[in-house]
């Protein structure tokens, strides 16, 4: 337990997936899953998951799924932050299960609380008889693999529409950043270094 | 207002409406109270009547039936009620009976169908019965229905609607209680105690459920589960349904006596559960039994569910009117009105509506809104509280301007290539820079860039004019030398250098004064020199300017005389010039004593300087004097010495020459100065005097000062004769103007003016020109007009002035003119351009051209608050570039385009420039700055010329971070650092072993290591290989990046119309459910799966003609030709161990009984064992399969190297009997047969692989024979020992199905022509469509990553030499020895080494020299042999097992076609069977590449003849000639020798390492050789080699009978080409020779390596196991 000299860092992520915006659908369900970099490796938690249906209610068109995230990585490095993918499926008129939304956004990095709201895109069909027929056989197009989302690579072949919000909850807690120095809490903020957890390590003072 | 009036209204409607309903409501339930009891009576009527038929049936058991159904029919009558009884809201019912009854069979959809099959439990006396009553019920229902027809009951609602009910089931069930109480007030006694009784049934029910379940039940945990209500699954009513049946029946004999009331109840509440769960199932039952049924369980819930139903009232349905629905809906809804709401409830109380538009206000334009939605929004806005505010002063609803614009802004666009007329096509024109361009001003549009030029024209002067006068001649003559004389007067020059020339006298008299004379330095002597210079100069030019004077004085007075005299001669004044002369009186004493002192001084000074100037040129002439005199001498000199010597020796030749040289350098004789003559001093004095007469004033003349003035009165035209006043008319006439041009522009023009009798025109006019273009050039145009007839008579340019010259302190200037015209008067006017004279005789002639004087003045303006409008200095020379200006610091100060400062400063420098004048002022700054040195223009460019100072390191210093390295070589894919988890986040945890392998790698790039290849030329191919491969790596890790929209987004493919209308056609076929389908499986892709995830499934099948054990001695086989001795002693050693054996020998039954054990990533895998040669196993087994570092990614898969052994074993029991222990010990062994090889590339690739292999089987297996023999020969002999070795089938696939990787994108480079390559494109892709199973080539990429075309890959190469010379006679071998050549080249796809990157294709000689390739290889190799070798060959591309797409060669021999696979060398005929190439896809030779269209492709089925247009579809045809493709295969091979030695080396080395491995692989077992079989074993092999694995196993078995006689052996020898050890191990431990685990086993292992030229090696591994058998 080198705690002063530590080699790792560690980031963990507490929230949830608070709901959705989707104004022209109803009973959709979401998946997420985490993209990170090479140096990033998740200690525990769990790194994908699938949540409930979600139904609107009839006054407000928000669907609520408040499906929560538990995650601890830990990286030696910055690099390849992990982002959260998410990805919004639901039924169309025929009943069948299409995407509805896929979207990306990068873990926040500050500690606190945070909630962030992801704008979701689905791929465009490729042409107007490609449209019709996905619509009627009820195969919209659909990324490969959500997780190219979140990545730049190959993005620039694809036509995308936007489709809805989803909003997220972070809780961040962070060890052991600035002792590798990289110092993410904002200057002014003194609550930050509440969150911020300089666990076994008294000396350590700000 | 209105709002009261419609609540008004609604109140009224209201209590209208009150009224009937109450009267409805109460009639109705009066009719229900009637009909109930109506209904009872009946009951009871139909009880009795139905207890007299239950008497009956007791009697009878036929008629149970009918009384039963009766029954059913009254319960039926009683629920109705009962249901109508629980609704409140009356509904429309159906009045026809025929309804009511058929309702009673109408099923809800929670009931059961009446259908005896879906109730498959029930027994079949159930069924019966069932049977029976239902068509009882039916009679009954008929009788029920003349019953019924007596009565207008109304059926209550419909069954839906109670089931709509439900949902608010707990609502109702509270509410029930409610008409049940007001039920009790007016029903019928019975009825109410019947009633009682059911709620009391309810209730009990419901205690019991609570006691049921325990839990103290809440009304609302009781709502919920009600709520909660599901439908009963359906088997289970039924069920019931029948055990309730059969009870009942039962019970019905019971339970007969039973009182009426008692019955009737329970029947009631049974309907009522059972009518809920299934409708017209009908069953009366006992209270117990229910309640037995309700204790079960969830049965009470809705039991207790139904009971709301009994409290249904019976009503009539609700009728509203159309009328008061329609006031209802009046009151709830609101309707706006379309009509237009009048203005003035729009607008406040007593506001007259205000029209902003009529006020003159501008409104913007409404938008267009129809009327009738107007009104409708306003009618709806005035409902609303504050309606009004939304109402503009008008009247109208407030609306903001419409702003769609009528036209589009933006103009529509065209597109320029296509469709325009091509008049109307714009053409490019390259920008030329406008001629004016540059004359712009700089500055103008700032605010100092007003500049302003004025030009005043003052007036003009004519000093010739054709109208002139001789008179006016002479006039204009005179006026122009007293101009002359008063300009001279006023600059007075002889005044000023008469006092210069003093002021110097007195310089030098003073200094000759102040040194007296003597003692004068140098510097003061070189002064005075140089005054008396100046002194000189300046006289003489005083002198020129004196005699100017007094000519001019002498003219004026000549040309004044001139003119009186003509005056006089023509008797009148034309010129008002008058001369006069003023005489000033000098003092005449002093004015001689001046004008003397001046001559003498003169003459001191002519006579100082003539005394000078002859002492000069005395000196001058004694020098000349003396020069001339010593060449005189050296001439006597010279003569005389010529003289002595040609006295001397006359003969001497040399000396003569001599001589004559030395004359001749005398040179010419330099001519003889005259002495200069003496200064004659008395002359000069004379000449001063002589010259100061004549240019001077006589010492006491008075001095004459002319005065011209125009006092002189002309002669009035009266007075005149006629042609002079004609002249003067003409005058009168003219008039002139001036026009001025600014840059050859007219800017404006002068008023015209008369020209004056003495021929002035004044003018007087000032110009003002704004100026925006820089000045070029300013001119006056000067017109004459005579009459209407303008004509120019001259033109005068003005200079531009300086910017220092301003308006104010400019002075006018005299610019002369003149004009050539010729103009001749028949007047007086003398004409211009005409000779006249002043003389009578008409001599001296004069000719005159109209000229003048044109006063004027160009300056600039200056501004109101005295600024000059002028432009600045410095853009006068540089008014382009000052854009520059601001960032060179050289330009800056206007000197852009000096180069060499230092020449600059030197001529500034030298020039002595002022350097206090304003004007220099730049210059002397730039001198400043050069002599400084500071500014140097740098001599490079930089783009980001910070950029250094930003980077917060040096790049030195971020490559020695080792941190940053190894991120840098992992975001570059450098194959150590791919994907390389968790960089530490500290330099200091980088240690530098991370580096080691990578700088290893880079460092032994070049360096070959040979230890771990046997062979050095192997390692030499194994690093190229490695080489090509990076690079080929490299060029796809590229194009992976490069991604393409079907890689991220998977989408439906649009089915094309042939497609759709295959699948509609499908639809319309008859539905075989009996015909097996093929399912396509899902596929895969690779990204997600992880270890354990991939199977592979075998399922072998059977296997064909497997080698059967050497029957025993007592049958010998016909085919052997061994000596008995050696069969006996062979089998003797069988016979021994295997009595049971013995027994089933007679039988010959056990002839061999294989097993296959399949081999895979080191896991092992067997089916169990079958008998006889032709077994069948069919067998299902599964492999699992991890990839390479657990990497599932396409490529990653691709490279895959391992392959799937499937090896047949005969399984052989040996009965040991151990005579210690007593009894028989049954030894399992296992003999290997054969195997199959199937690298998982392939698998991979085709996803299934399917059909009949042959077994690779070794020439030789001990101890077995083939049974070939035994089967009838076929016609062929050649095709009939191909067939020869065992085959197995197999079906092999990969679980789930992967995706196989693309073939890269990346179009590659050619040096094909263009259009070769469409034509390619087009005809393979004119291929697939119509054969999409077939495939064709006709471009492949070479080594170099090039586009080749294919047929340049065949050419007739030579084989090796020593392979022709073996058998030169047989054309057939050496056919087959170049195939086995061929084939022992290893064999190394590409798609493993270059990871399916792509198929490369080397050229012959590489392929020899890589010593690897794949089939194409091969095939071109062979092919080209062949046709060395005169035969026609071919490659064929087609799809082969295993390996698919392959390619193979097609010989054409004696009306034969032979196909052969070039990695195996095998061949086979056209019609064999066992070919393993499945389809035909093109052919290729050298000429062509032809497409199969024929309907088949199995090369059985086909024919191969490609003269056939028909069948085969050529790439070159007539439409595109051959245009003949030059080779890319060299001329010709070169071998190299075999090198025996290093073979036998190899062959050392590879036996050791073997004998290591299998040391190795038995770690708990002593492992023995047997030396003596190894070496007659080696001794063997080579044979083996000579012939080819064929022929020889008899001989040799008997050999190695003799020599082992005690000893149970098992082997075989193998046959490898040899690439590298690894491959060789591998096959070795797939055999299984080394699992032999008998104590005494004892092994035997010879190699044999056969080299063959250019180092192709054939390896021969000899494998035995040996038990020694006592």
């Amino acid at each position: 337990m080198a705690s002063s000299n530590p080699s790792v860092f560690l980031l963990m992520i507490n929230g949830q997936i608070e709901g959705a915006k989707f104004p022209e659908y109803d009973d959709l369900y979401c998946k997420y899953c985490f993209v990170y970099g090479h140096d990033w490796a998740p200690t525990s938690g769990v790194e994908e998951g699938i949540s409930q249906i979600t139904s609107k209610n009839r006054e407000s068109h928000n669907l609520v799924w408040n499906f929560p995230l538990d995650i601890t990585f830990k990286s030696t490095n910055p690099f390849g932050w992990p982002q959260i993918v998410v990805s919004v499926y639901g039924p169309d008129t025929f009943g069948n299960d299409v995407v509805r939304g896929y979207g990306a956004i990068h873990i926040p990095f500050t500690p606190g609380k945070h909630t962030r709201t992801i704008p979701m895109f689905v791929p465009e069909s490729t042409s107007r008889l490609q449209k019709f027929t996905s619509w009627l056989m009820g195969r919209r197009p659909e990324f490969t693999d959500p997780k190219v989302v979140a990545q730049g690579e190959g993005r620039e072949v694809t036509r995308v529409r936007s489709q809805g919000f989803v909003t997220l909850q972070f809780n961040i807690v962070t060890k052991d950043m600035k002792k590798l120095g990289y110092d993410t809490t904002p200057r002014s903020s003194d609550g930050a270094s509440v969150t911020s957890l300089s666990a076994g390590d008294p000396t350590h003072t700000l | 207002m209105d709002v009261s009036r419609d609540s008004s209204v609604e109140v009224l409607a209201g209590g209208e409406e009150e009224e009937p309903a109450e009267t409805l409501r109460r009639s109705l339930k009066a009719q229900r109270q009637r009909r109930k009891k109506k209904l009872l009576d009946e009951t009871t009527v139909e009880e009795s009547h139905s207890r007299a038929q239950e008497q009956r049936k007791r009697r009878d058991d036929d008629e149970e039936e009918e009384e039963e159904v009766g029954e059913m029919e009254e319960i039926s009558e009683v629920r109705s009620i009962q249901r109508s009884r629980g609704r409140l809201e009356a509904e429309p019912e159906p009045d026809d009976e025929s309804e009511m009854g058929a309702r009673s069979f109408t099923r809800s959809p929670r009931d059961l169908p009446p259908l005896p099959m879906t109730r498959p439990s029930s027994s079949l006396s159930e069924s019966s019965i069932r049977q029976r009553m239902r068509e009882k019920l039916r009679a009954a229902r008929s009788k029920a229905e003349s019953l019924l027809q007596q009565e207008v009951a109304v059926e209550p609602a419909s069954r839906l609607q109670s089931l709509r009910d439900r949902d608010t089931v707990t609502r109702f069930d509270r509410e029930a209680e409610l008409p049940e109480l007001k039920q009790t007030q007016g029903g019928d006694p019975s009825e109410i105690a019947g009633k009682v009784k059911f709620r009391e049934a309810v209730r009990r029910v419901r205690i019991e459920t609570q006691r049921g379940t325990g839990l103290p039940t809440a009304e609302e945990a009781f709502n919920f589960f009600t709520f909660n209500f599901d439908p009963e699954p359906e088997e289970e009513p039924s069920k019931r349904r029948k055990k309730r049946r059969g009870r009942r029946e039962q019970s019905e004999g019971e339970d007969e006596g039973e009182d009426e009331e008692d019955e009737e109840e329970p029947e009631e509440q049974e309907t009522e559960v059972e009518r809920e769960r299934a409708g017209e199932e009908e069953g009366d039952e006992e209270r117990d039994e229910e309640a037995a049924l309700v204790r079960e369980g969830e049965e009470d819930l809705f039991l207790i569910e139904q009971s709301r139903q009994d409290f249904v009232e019976v009503k009539k349905a609700e009728y509203i009117g159309y009328n008061t629905r329609v006031q209802r809906d009046g009151e709830l809804l609101f309707t706006p009105s379309v009509r237009t709401v009048p203005a003035s409830s729009k607008l406040p109380e007593n506001m007259q509506p205000r029209y902003l538009e009529e006020e003159g206000l501008y409104v913007g334009e409404r938008p267009v809104v129809t009327l009738t939605n107007e009104n409708i929004l306003e009618n709806r806005i005035l409902r609303q509280d504050q309606g009004t505010k939304w109402f503009g002063d008008d009247g109208r609803i407030i609306v903001l301007p419409d702003p769609i614009k009528e036209s589009s802004t933006r103009p529509p666009l065209f597109h320029m290539e296509g469709d325009l007329d091509p008049a109307l096509q714009t053409v490019y024109r390259k920008a030329v820079k406008s001629k004016y361009a540059k004359r712009y001003m700089p500055g103008v549009g700032d605010t100092q860039g007003d500049y302003q030029l004025d030009v005043d024209v003052a007036g003009l002067i004519f000093s010739h004019h054709g109208l002139f006068s001789r008179e006016h001649v002479l006039g204009a003559r005179l006026a122009q030398l007293y101009d002359q004389h008063l300009s001279r007067q006023h600059k007075n020059l002889t005044r000023l250098l008469t006092d210069k020339l003093s002021g110097l006298r007195n310089t030098v008299r003073n200094i000759l004064e102040l040194h007296d004379g003597q003692g004068l330095s140098e510097i003061t002597q070189q002064r005075i020199a140089e005054y008396k210079q100046e002194v000189k100069i300046t006289r003489q030019m005083r002198d020129a300017e004196q005699e100017k004077d007094r000519a001019l004085l002498k003219n004026i007075v000549k040309v004044w005389k001139e003119m009186k005299a003509l005056r006089e001669f023509q008797r009148f004044t034309n010129t008002p010039y008058k001369l006069y002369l003023r005489r000033e009186e000098v003092d005449r004493d002093l004015d001689e004593r001046e004008y003397d002192t001046e001559i003498l001084a003169e003459v001191s000074e002519l006579q100082a300087e003539s005394i000078e100037d002859y002492e000069k040129k005395v000196a001058e002439y004694k020098k000349q004097h003396e020069e001339w005199k010593s060449w005189k001498k050296k001439q006597k000199a010279m003569k005389k010495k010529k003289k002595k010597k040609h006295h001397k020796s006359q003969d001497e030749d040399e000396e003569e020459d001599e001589e004559e040289e030395s004359e001749e350098e005398l040179g010419e004789e330099p001519p003889k100065p005259d002495p200069p003559e003496e200064p004659d001093l008395e002359a000069v004095e004379q000449r001063v005097r002589e010259k100061a007469s004549r240019i001077r004033r006589k010492p006491g003349e008075p001095i004459l000062v002319p005065e011209l003035s125009a006092s002189s009165s002309v002669t009035p035209n009266e007075q005149c004769p006629r042609a002079e006043s004609s002249r003067r008319q003409d005058v009168s006439k003219r008039s002139l103007f001036v026009k001025v041009l600014y840059n050859d522009k007219e800017v404006s023009r002068t008023d015209s003016r008369a020209l004056t009798a003495d021929f002035r025109v004044h003018f007087g006019q000032i110009f003002n020109l704004k100026v925006i273009n820089w000045p070029e050039s300013i001119k006056l145009q000067v017109y004459e007009t005579v009459g209407s007839t303008t004509a120019q008579l001259a033109e005068v340019f003005v200079p531009v002035p300086e910017p220092s010259i301003l308006t104010g302190s400019a002075t006018s200037e005299q610019l002369e003119f003149s004009s050539d015209q010729r103009v001749v008067f028949n007047h007086e006017g003398v004409g211009s351009d005409v000779p006249f004279s002043f003389e009578a005789d008409g001599s001296n002639r004069l000719t005159l051209l109209t000229s003048g004087k044109l006063s004027c003045c160009v300056s600039w303006a200056v501004g109101e608050d005295d600024i000059p409008l002028a432009p600045p200095v410095a853009h006068a020379s540089a008014g382009i570039n000052s854009g520059i200006k601001q960032m060179d610091a050289i330009a800056c100060i206007g000197a852009s385009s000096l180069n060499d400062m230092k020449k600059l400063g030197k001529w500034a420098a030298e020039s002595r420039l002022d350097p206090n004048d304003p004007n220099n002022a730049s210059i002397m700054q730039l001198l400043s700055v050069v002599s400084g040195g500071e500014v140097t223009v740098p001599a490079y460019f930089r783009l980001e010329q910070l950029q250094e100072e930003f980077n917060f390191l040096s790049d030195e210093e971020l490559d020695r971070s080792r941190r940053f390295r190894l991120l840098r070589l992992r975001s570059q894919e450098v194959a150590e650092f791919r994907g390389y988890k968790c960089v530490p986040a500290l330099e200091r945890e980088v240690s530098d072993k991370i580096f080691q392998d990578y700088e290893k790698r880079l460092r032994d790039g070049k360096i070959v290591d040979t230890k771990e290849h046997l062979d050095a030329h192997r390692a030499l191919v194994a690093k190229y290989l490695q080489k090509i491969r990076e690079s080929v790596l490299n060029r796809f890790l590229i194009a992976k990046h490069h991604f393409l929209l079907s890689d991220v987004v998977v989408e439906e493919e649009v089915p094309t119309i042939g497609v759709l209308g295959l699948n509609l056609f499908k639809l319309a076929e008859p539905k075989r459910p009996l015909k097996p389908r093929r399912k396509e499986r899902k596929k895969v892709t690779a990204q997600n799966l992880s270890d354990g995830d991939i199977k592979l499934l075998l399922n072998i099948i059977r296997a064909y003609d497997i080698p059967i054990r050497k029957p025993q001695a007592s049958k010998p086989s016909g085919a052997m030709k061994s000596t008995r001795s050696v069969t006996e002693t062979f089998t003797a050693g069988q016979a021994s161990q295997t009595p049971i054996q013995g027994i089933d020998w007679p039988l010959n039954q056990v002839v061999v009984r294989p097993f296959v054990e399949v081999t895979f990533q080191r896991t092992v895998l067997q089916t169990s064992t079958a008998e006889g040669p032709n077994p069948c196993w069919n067998e299902e087994l599964l492999l699992s399969f991890s990839a390479p570092n657990g990497d599932y990614s396409t490529s990653s898969l691709q490279s895959v190297k391992d392959e799937v052994f499937i090896n047949i074993f005969d399984e052989v029991i040996h009965d040991i009997s151990e005579g210690d222990r007593g009894g028989y010990h049954a030894h399992i062994e296992r003999h290997w047969l054969g195997c199959v090889k199937i690298p998982f590339s392939t698998i991979y690739r085709q996803s299934r692989i399917d059909g009949t292999f042959k077994v690779d089987m070794p020439p030789v297996l001990l101890g077995y024979i083939k049974e070939h023999n035994l089967a009838s020969e076929g016609g062929y002999d050649i095709v009939r020992n191909l067939t020869e070795g065992a085959f197995i089938t197999l079906f092999i696939t990969i679980e789930p199905q992967l995706v196989p990787g693309d073939s890269m994108r990346e179009k590659f480079d050619t040096e094909e022509d263009e259009r070769l390559l469409l034509a390619s494109e087009f005809f393979e892709k004119d291929a697939t469509q119509r054969f999409p199973d077939r495939p064709c080539l006709t471009t492949v990429i070479d080594i170099n990553g090039k586009t080749v075309f294919i047929t340049r890959y065949i050419r007739p190469l030579n084989p090796p030499q020593e392979l022709l010379d073996v058998s030169p006679n047989n054309a057939q071998e050496t056919a087959e020895l170049i195939a086995r050549y061929v084939s022992l080249i290893p064999f190394l796809p590409d798609s493993i080494s270059f990871a399916g990157v792509c198929d490369l294709w080397s050229t012959c000689d590489q392929f020899l020299t890589l010593l690897a390739g794949d089939e194409e290889e091969h095939a071109v190799l062979l092919c080209n042999y062949f046709l060395f070798m005169g035969k026609k060959a071919w490659i064929i591309i087609g799809n082969a097992i295993p390996e698919g797409l392959s390619a193979y060669v097609l010989t054409h021999e004696q009306s034969r076609y032979l196909i052969w696979n070039p990695s195996s060398g095998q061949y086979y005929g056209q019609y064999d069977t066992f070919c393993p190439l499945q389809n035909v896809g093109c052919l290729i030779n050298a000429d062509n590449v032809w497409f199969n269209i024929q309907m088949y492709d199995a090369p059985m089925r086909i024919s191969f003849d490609v003269t056939k247009s028909k069948f085969w579809k050529p790439f070159f045809s007539r439409a595109f000639a051959h245009p003949g493709l030059s080779s890319v295969q060299p001329e010709d091979l070169v071998y190299r020798r075999t090198d025996r030695a290093a073979a036998t080396e190899l062959q050392d080395r590879i036996e050791k390492i073997l004998r290591e491995k299998i040391m190795e692989w038995r770690p708990r077992h002593p492992t023995r050789w047997n030396r003596y079989c190894s070496s007659t074993l080696r001794h063997f092999l080579p044979k083996l080699e000579l012939s080819g694995g064929r022929d020889v196993s008899e001989e040799h078995r008997v050999e190695l009978q003799s020599l082992l006689g005690e000893y149970r052996i098992s082997g075989f020898p193998l046959h490898l080409p040899f690439s590298e050890i690894q491959p060789i191990i591998e096959a070795v431990y797939s055999t299984g020779v080394h699992k032999a685990e008998m104590s005494n086993v004892e092994f035997a292992l010879a190699v044999h390596v056969h080299p063959y030229p250019n180092n192709v090696l054939s390896v021969w591994v000899y494998l035995a196991s040996l038990i020694r058998t006592r």
